[in-house]
């Protein structure tokens, strides 16, 4: 990224703004910057890395699902991931919830006003079948409208008390989702899951040029953090009328969608799936009553 | 902040529903007014939409003795956001809340905005660090007010609630709430699909309940996705183009009472 026209020269010796060392080097005494930069991230020795290494010893798939945008599906497309994982019965699924301020997860999963308990062993998940487990935020608010209003730190706080303290048991695949953009949360969940594998993201889009520009960003990011990519999914991909069956593009394509993207960056795209209003309405009424709708979106 | 007349924050507690897109074509609506001048400042760090929509991707921020210079859209319409200091489109800004922070103090306090009549400031989705920070950094001047986007179904209501507590908890007032994609006419049969089904009434019982003002319904339009700012001035016959302009009315007449209520009542003090 550019340097801030505003911001003064970097000093001499300067380990560069996204460093761990950012403002703690010794040439950064004395930088108008240091304060910005030091009050970056969790310091690199966070003993909590090594606690959740251990926690997630017994975790074999992590799986992150991200968009540089909002209001793509990642949620939606997270629970469904999950629900299908889950048809296995021989297998253990979790799914993590990291977006603080608009956790959808329990809606979704139609387990709005669960209850986190407390045990010697840590905080249980709440669990939607036998084998699939959710964590969010939502299950600890009073009520559903309470605004989160934290900022970074707090937020980055809440998500390594998920991945420390819940007793996830042992997992065969822990899919979280995260908020749309490229900082605290994202950051957080790279730096301390970094000791244990994360097999990959899968990115989320819709088609329209407005959406791919803030998802290259994340793929961007996912380099840079050298985060592999699984794949990306093509959310809200046309939209056929129930009555004329002709077919719409709700979210136009002009730049080619996901599939032109995936080209020029060498990325696999994984699937695109089409606007169906039944979606909303199965989110309505929580996600473990669609099992027929999701055999239908061919998303085992 | 002094020589801006009035500033209002396009907020929503949800992702994707058209903070944006809305922005922009309020911007450009009050821009109209060609002896009004209008400022629309985007503080979405990581995922910048407003250089695009209004067509102005690649354009470079000035500096001067003076400050930074926005990019002008328009001789009465200027823009500023961080998308302007990247070096190019897809460069990620991968930043935490602290520096995020920081930037949005330097486009408060180190832009050259001129004197302006509209400040409008597009936000990214939530109630985090960028949120309480705006609302921070203007505290000591006044904020007129917030307008709140949504899209009708439930998922994002339940988010949109969060925000309007957020703007109740910082005594920020709001304007009213926009609920975004309100339906779909299919082009060949001229039928209405409800592609976000509202499942629990909508914007319209949300507002009823929480006795706030809905401002107008936008229905979805592929046209706005395709044509951006230019979307007002090539498709005026749009059902989207007529609620945009009653919706953006509304607000004019939110304004202009409250600025007649604050001389009035600072001509009561004097």
């Amino acid at each position: 990224m550019a340097e801030d026209p505003g911001a003064a020269p970097p000093p001499h010796g300067c380990p560069g703004t996204s460093s761990a060392q950012a403002g703690r080097a010794a040439a950064c005494q004395g930088c108008p910057n240091q304060g910005l930069c030091a009050a970056g991230g969790p310091a690199a020795s966070d003993p909590a890395i090594e606690e959740i290494k251990e926690k997630m010893k017994i975790v074999k798939h992590k799986i992150l699902v991200l968009s540089g945008k909002g209001g793509v599906g990642k949620s939606t497309f997270s629970a469904h991931l999950a629900h299908g994982l889950a048809k296995d019965e021989t297998k253990q699924i979790a799914l993590l919830d990291i977006d603080i301020c608009g956790p959808s997860i329990p809606k979704i999963m139609g387990i709005e006003g669960e209850q986190v308990h407390q045990s010697g062993s840590g905080w249980s998940p709440v669990y939607v079948e036998e084998n699939l487990c959710v964590m969010s935020v939502g299950f600890l608010l009073s009520g559903p409208d309470d605004a989160v209003i934290w900022r970074g730190p707090k937020k980055n706080g809440m998500i390594k008390q998920f991945l420390r303290d819940v007793d996830w048991g042992e997992i065969d695949y822990l899919i979280v989702d995260t908020p749309p953009g490229t900082s605290d949360e994202h950051l957080s969940i790279v730096q301390y899951l970094s000791s244990s594998h994360i097999d990959g993201a899968v990115i989320i889009t819709t088609p329209q040029e407005i959406s791919l520009q803030d998802v290259r960003k994340e793929i961007n990011f996912c380099h840079k953090v050298k985060l592999p990519i699984i794949g990306v999914v093509e959310n809200m991909s046309g939209f056929v009328c129930p009555k004329c069956k002709i077919e719409s593009q709700i979210f136009p394509p002009t730049t080619g969608g996901a599939e032109k993207m995936c080209q020029n960056l060498n990325i696999s795209l994984l699937g695109k799936v089409p606007l169906d209003p039944q979606i909303g309405i199965q989110e309505y009424c929580g996600l473990h009553h669609s099992q027929e709708k999701l055999s239908n979106q061919g998303m085992e």
